[in-house]
């Protein structure tokens, strides 16, 4: 990187240009663009121009708009939090158990809380896994229970316990006024009122997930969208590694 | 229509093997009634409202009955009780077990009362469910038809006022369908949320009292624009027959309501789901209310081209138990979706050809075909282009409801700019497309023609397997996305009663009855 200051790239170097579209609670008119080119200003869009508007009903209306953003970003003050870990294979992963574990690991997940969504959860267990990467439960050397979705907190933990589980996977899909992170800090909570915090390694996923976020939120880690199989396996055979969990000796 | 060439006596024996599960079924749920079908009747004996608690008062008496009496006899057993010895109302009767003034598993009079004590409350249930199925026939006499497919758009606010906002906007644009998603969570409630609501997530909460406020706003609408807009809503659940009845008095013309989901997707017990579609397809089928099937779920599950074949398996059982329930093919919305991953090459000929198959197979019924979902990305533009191809199957298969994609899906619940964009893309398709499919044939044993006789082959060998493991069996094998299920497993379970020799339900008589006459 040899420019250290930069500013989005439309067709020349630093040329600022960017488009933005929303809708404003206002019919559709000049009013309503004049409306528009007021807020891109107010977002630091300099001579926005309202290339189309369109009335969405007698209430609202519709705007994309292009311009010039004055803001700059300094690069050297962008900051990534992301797992401490480099992504194996499939294959990697497990000669990785094959040659560091003495017997398979465990490995239970769930769409928790009220959502029913289990694309997420699917994608990263069922067999058949998601845009050609293998989902866990087609992995030498690990066991995978996928226990679907809307599962509570209280079922997955008693699950867990039961099928002597290494690894927690809690996916999270639909989410609306943040109700995922409610009851992610719970599933948390009860994991540490029942002294069970260390027993696992607990990992979270989803569209509105990232590493940063779970951390906060007490868990070792977290999967964000493009993330496989292969991710989550990585992070958890390594972890559980480190923590010298059923671990050749 | 471009002919697929499908093989009928195939069609044919899917059908007649359907049939026999379907009846297999059939013989347990006429053994058995549930807490919600007793609920329901209570409704259809015209008790509303709740409890100083927000418990619904059907809840309460049933409640009751589950400590004082046994619902194997059928709540009507001892409401008519009640109603006979104390010369009161069912609301009124509700209203006093609430107070603690009245058992309702006691009764000093040992005459049997005549069970048409209850004919006149349900009677005028029934009349006001009839004023709504004629209103909408008048309706619908004064809306052009449509050669085209519904076009179906989803309102998810929480807010009961904010989705009407949304739901004209959509109309306005062109929509002839609103669904009100539900809040999420609600199917596992036990009971129906009372008034009007306005905090929800994902969605926003069936009641009655939301059902007549968007549908008062839909008239209002409907009436502006010169056509009928269309409410939907979810008989789906633990309260699903309770819903299908609030749906049935509030003039619903759809209904979410399939055999298995809840069953595969929030596991609820299997028994109780199947006890309960019944007393709703019975409800929907009297008025004229078209189910919606769920099928597409199985596909962001399984992979949607090697488990095609499972979706027209389960509309083949779909239809065969909306049949038991006295529904005309007319009201069968069968689920169906464009889920193959964009990656696989050739992935519009084999959506193109399930769509036509489906069309084909069920010629009468008012297929529902769901949009891309599972491979949405969050790449917005892109996204705009997997809707547009949805769209062109669903105009050329001349598919009946056609859900319309959201270029947002998989990052939140649509914008009012998001559905608007989504109408603007299926209205121009609706225009471009509209006799395409008929102006075109296909290849003989080309890729469409062999990948619907391969799909309908193979859903053949699957109901063969269902027939000789029955149903429970085949949900424990987890044949259907993948996900297993077992008899005495699930939610709702404690809530399913074997009928007592006994067992009265003058409601569910009357409907039958009115059911037979009017065929």
């Amino acid at each position: 990187m040899s420019q250290k200051v930069i500013r989005p790239y439309g067709d020349t170097e630093n040329d600022g240009k960017i488009q933005l579209s929303f809708s404003l609670p206002i019919p559709q008119g000049p009013f309503g663009d004049e409306a528009a080119k007021a807020l891109a200003i107010k977002m630091g869009v300099f001579d926005p121009q309202v290339v189309s508007s369109i009335a969405l009903s007698d209430e609202f209306s519709f705007y994309i708009v292009y311009g010039t953003t004055t803001h700059l970003v300094d690069l050297e003050t962008i900051k990534v939090e992301s797992q401490e870990h480099e992504s194996m294979s499939k294959d990697e992963v497990e000669s990785f158990i094959e040659t560091h574990f003495n017997e398979p690991l465990v490995f239970v997940g769930a769409s928790t809380g009220t959502d029913a969504h289990t694309v997420g959860i699917d994608a990263i267990m069922n067999m058949k896994g998601y845009a050609g990467h293998y989902g866990l439960e087609r992995y030498k050397g690990i066991k995978a229970y996928n226990l679907g979705g809307s599962v509570d907190n209280e079922t997955l933990l008693e699950k867990a316990l039961e099928l002597q589980a290494d690894v927690i996977l809690i996916s999270q899909t639909v989410t609306q006024k943040d109700v995922h992170v409610q009851n992610l800090t719970k599933f948390i909570e009860l994991l540490e009122a029942e002294q069970v915090r260390d027993k696992f390694i607990v990992i979270i996923g989803g569209a509105r997930i990232n590493h940063g976020l779970a951390k906060e939120l007490g868990y070792d880690a977290g999967f964000g969208p493009k993330k496989y199989a292969f991710d989550v396996a990585s992070f958890a055979v390594q972890s559980l590694y480190q923590k010298a969990r059923k671990v050749k000796r | 229509m471009a002919a697929l060439n499908l093989d009928k006596e195939m069609i044919q024996s899917c059908r007649t093997i359907a049939k026999k599960i379907a009846y297999d079924v059939q013989d347990m749920i006429d053994k058995h009634t549930t807490i919600s079908v007793e609920r329901a009747t209570l409704r259809m004996l015209g008790i509303d409202g709740v409890d100083p608690f927000d418990v619904p008062y059907v809840n309460v008496v049933t409640n009751h009955l589950l400590k004082v009496g046994n619902l194997g006899l059928g709540v009507s057993h001892y409401m008519a009780h009640a109603i006979y010895e104390h010369r009161l109302s069912p609301q009124q009767v509700a209203e006093e077990v609430s107070k603690g003034t009245l058992n309702l598993s006691k009764y000093t009079d040992i005459n049997k009362p005549d069970l048409k004590i209850l004919n006149p409350y349900f009677t005028e249930v029934f009349s006001r469910i009839d004023e709504s199925t004629k209103a909408r026939d008048h309706w619908l006499l004064q809306t052009k038809n449509k050669t085209t497919p519904l076009k179906y758009v989803i309102v998810a606010t929480g807010n009961i006022y904010e989705d009407i906002k949304q739901a004209v906007s959509a109309a306005e644009l062109g929509a002839d369908v609103i669904a009100v998603i539900r809040s999420t969570g609600q199917s596992l409630l036990d009971f129906v949320p009372y008034g009007a609501t306005t905090e929800g997530f994902g969605g926003t909460f069936a009641t009655q009292e939301n059902f007549r406020l968007m549908r008062k706003a839909l008239d209002d609408v409907s009436k502006k624009l010169g056509r009928y807009v269309r409410l939907v809503n979810y008989a789906s659940g633990l309260c699903m027959p309770e819903i299908a009845t609030m749906g049935a008095i509030e003039r619903l013309d759809m209904m979410l309501n399939d055999s298995l989901y809840g069953i595969i997707f929030r596991d609820i017990n299997m028994k109780r789901t199947f006890i309960d579609q019944y007393f709703s397809r019975l409800l929907s089928a009297y008025s004229k209310i078209t189910i919606n099937t769920g099928e597409d779920n199985y596909l962001t599950t399984s992979d949607a081209f090697e488990h095609a074949h499972t979706v027209l398996a389960s509309q083949f059982i779909n239809e065969q138990f909306a049949k038991l329930a006295r529904m005309k093919e007319k009201y069968m919305g069968l689920g169906h979706a464009f889920e193959i991953d964009p990656a696989l090459e050739n992935s519009f000929l084999y959506e193109l050809s399930q769509a036509l198959m489906a069309r084909e197979i069920f010629p009468e019924a008012p297929l529902k075909y769901m949009p891309p979902t599972k491979h949405m990305t969050g790449d917005i533009f892109m996204g705009t282009i997997q809707n547009a191809l949805f769209n062109i199957a669903t105009v050329t298969s001349h598919q009946s409801i056609h859900l319309l994609g959201m270029m947002t899906e998989a990052i939140h619940t649509p914008f009012v700019s998001d559905r608007a964009l989504a109408l603007n893309n299926a209205n121009y398709i609706e225009r471009a497309f509209k006799d395409f499919g008929d102006e075109i044939t296909f290849k003989k044993d080309g890729i469409v023609q062999h990948r619907a006789e391969e799909t309908l082959k193979n859903a053949h060998e699957l109901l063969v397997t269902i027939k000789e493991e029955g149903m429970f069996e085949t949900l424990k094998m987890g044949r259907f996305a993948g996900i297993s299920r077992t008899e005495f497993g699930g939610k709702g379970l404690n809530g399913v009663f074997v009928k007592h020799e006994n067992y009265v339900n003058p409601v569910l008589d009357e409907m039958l009855k009115r059911l037979e006459d009017t065929k």
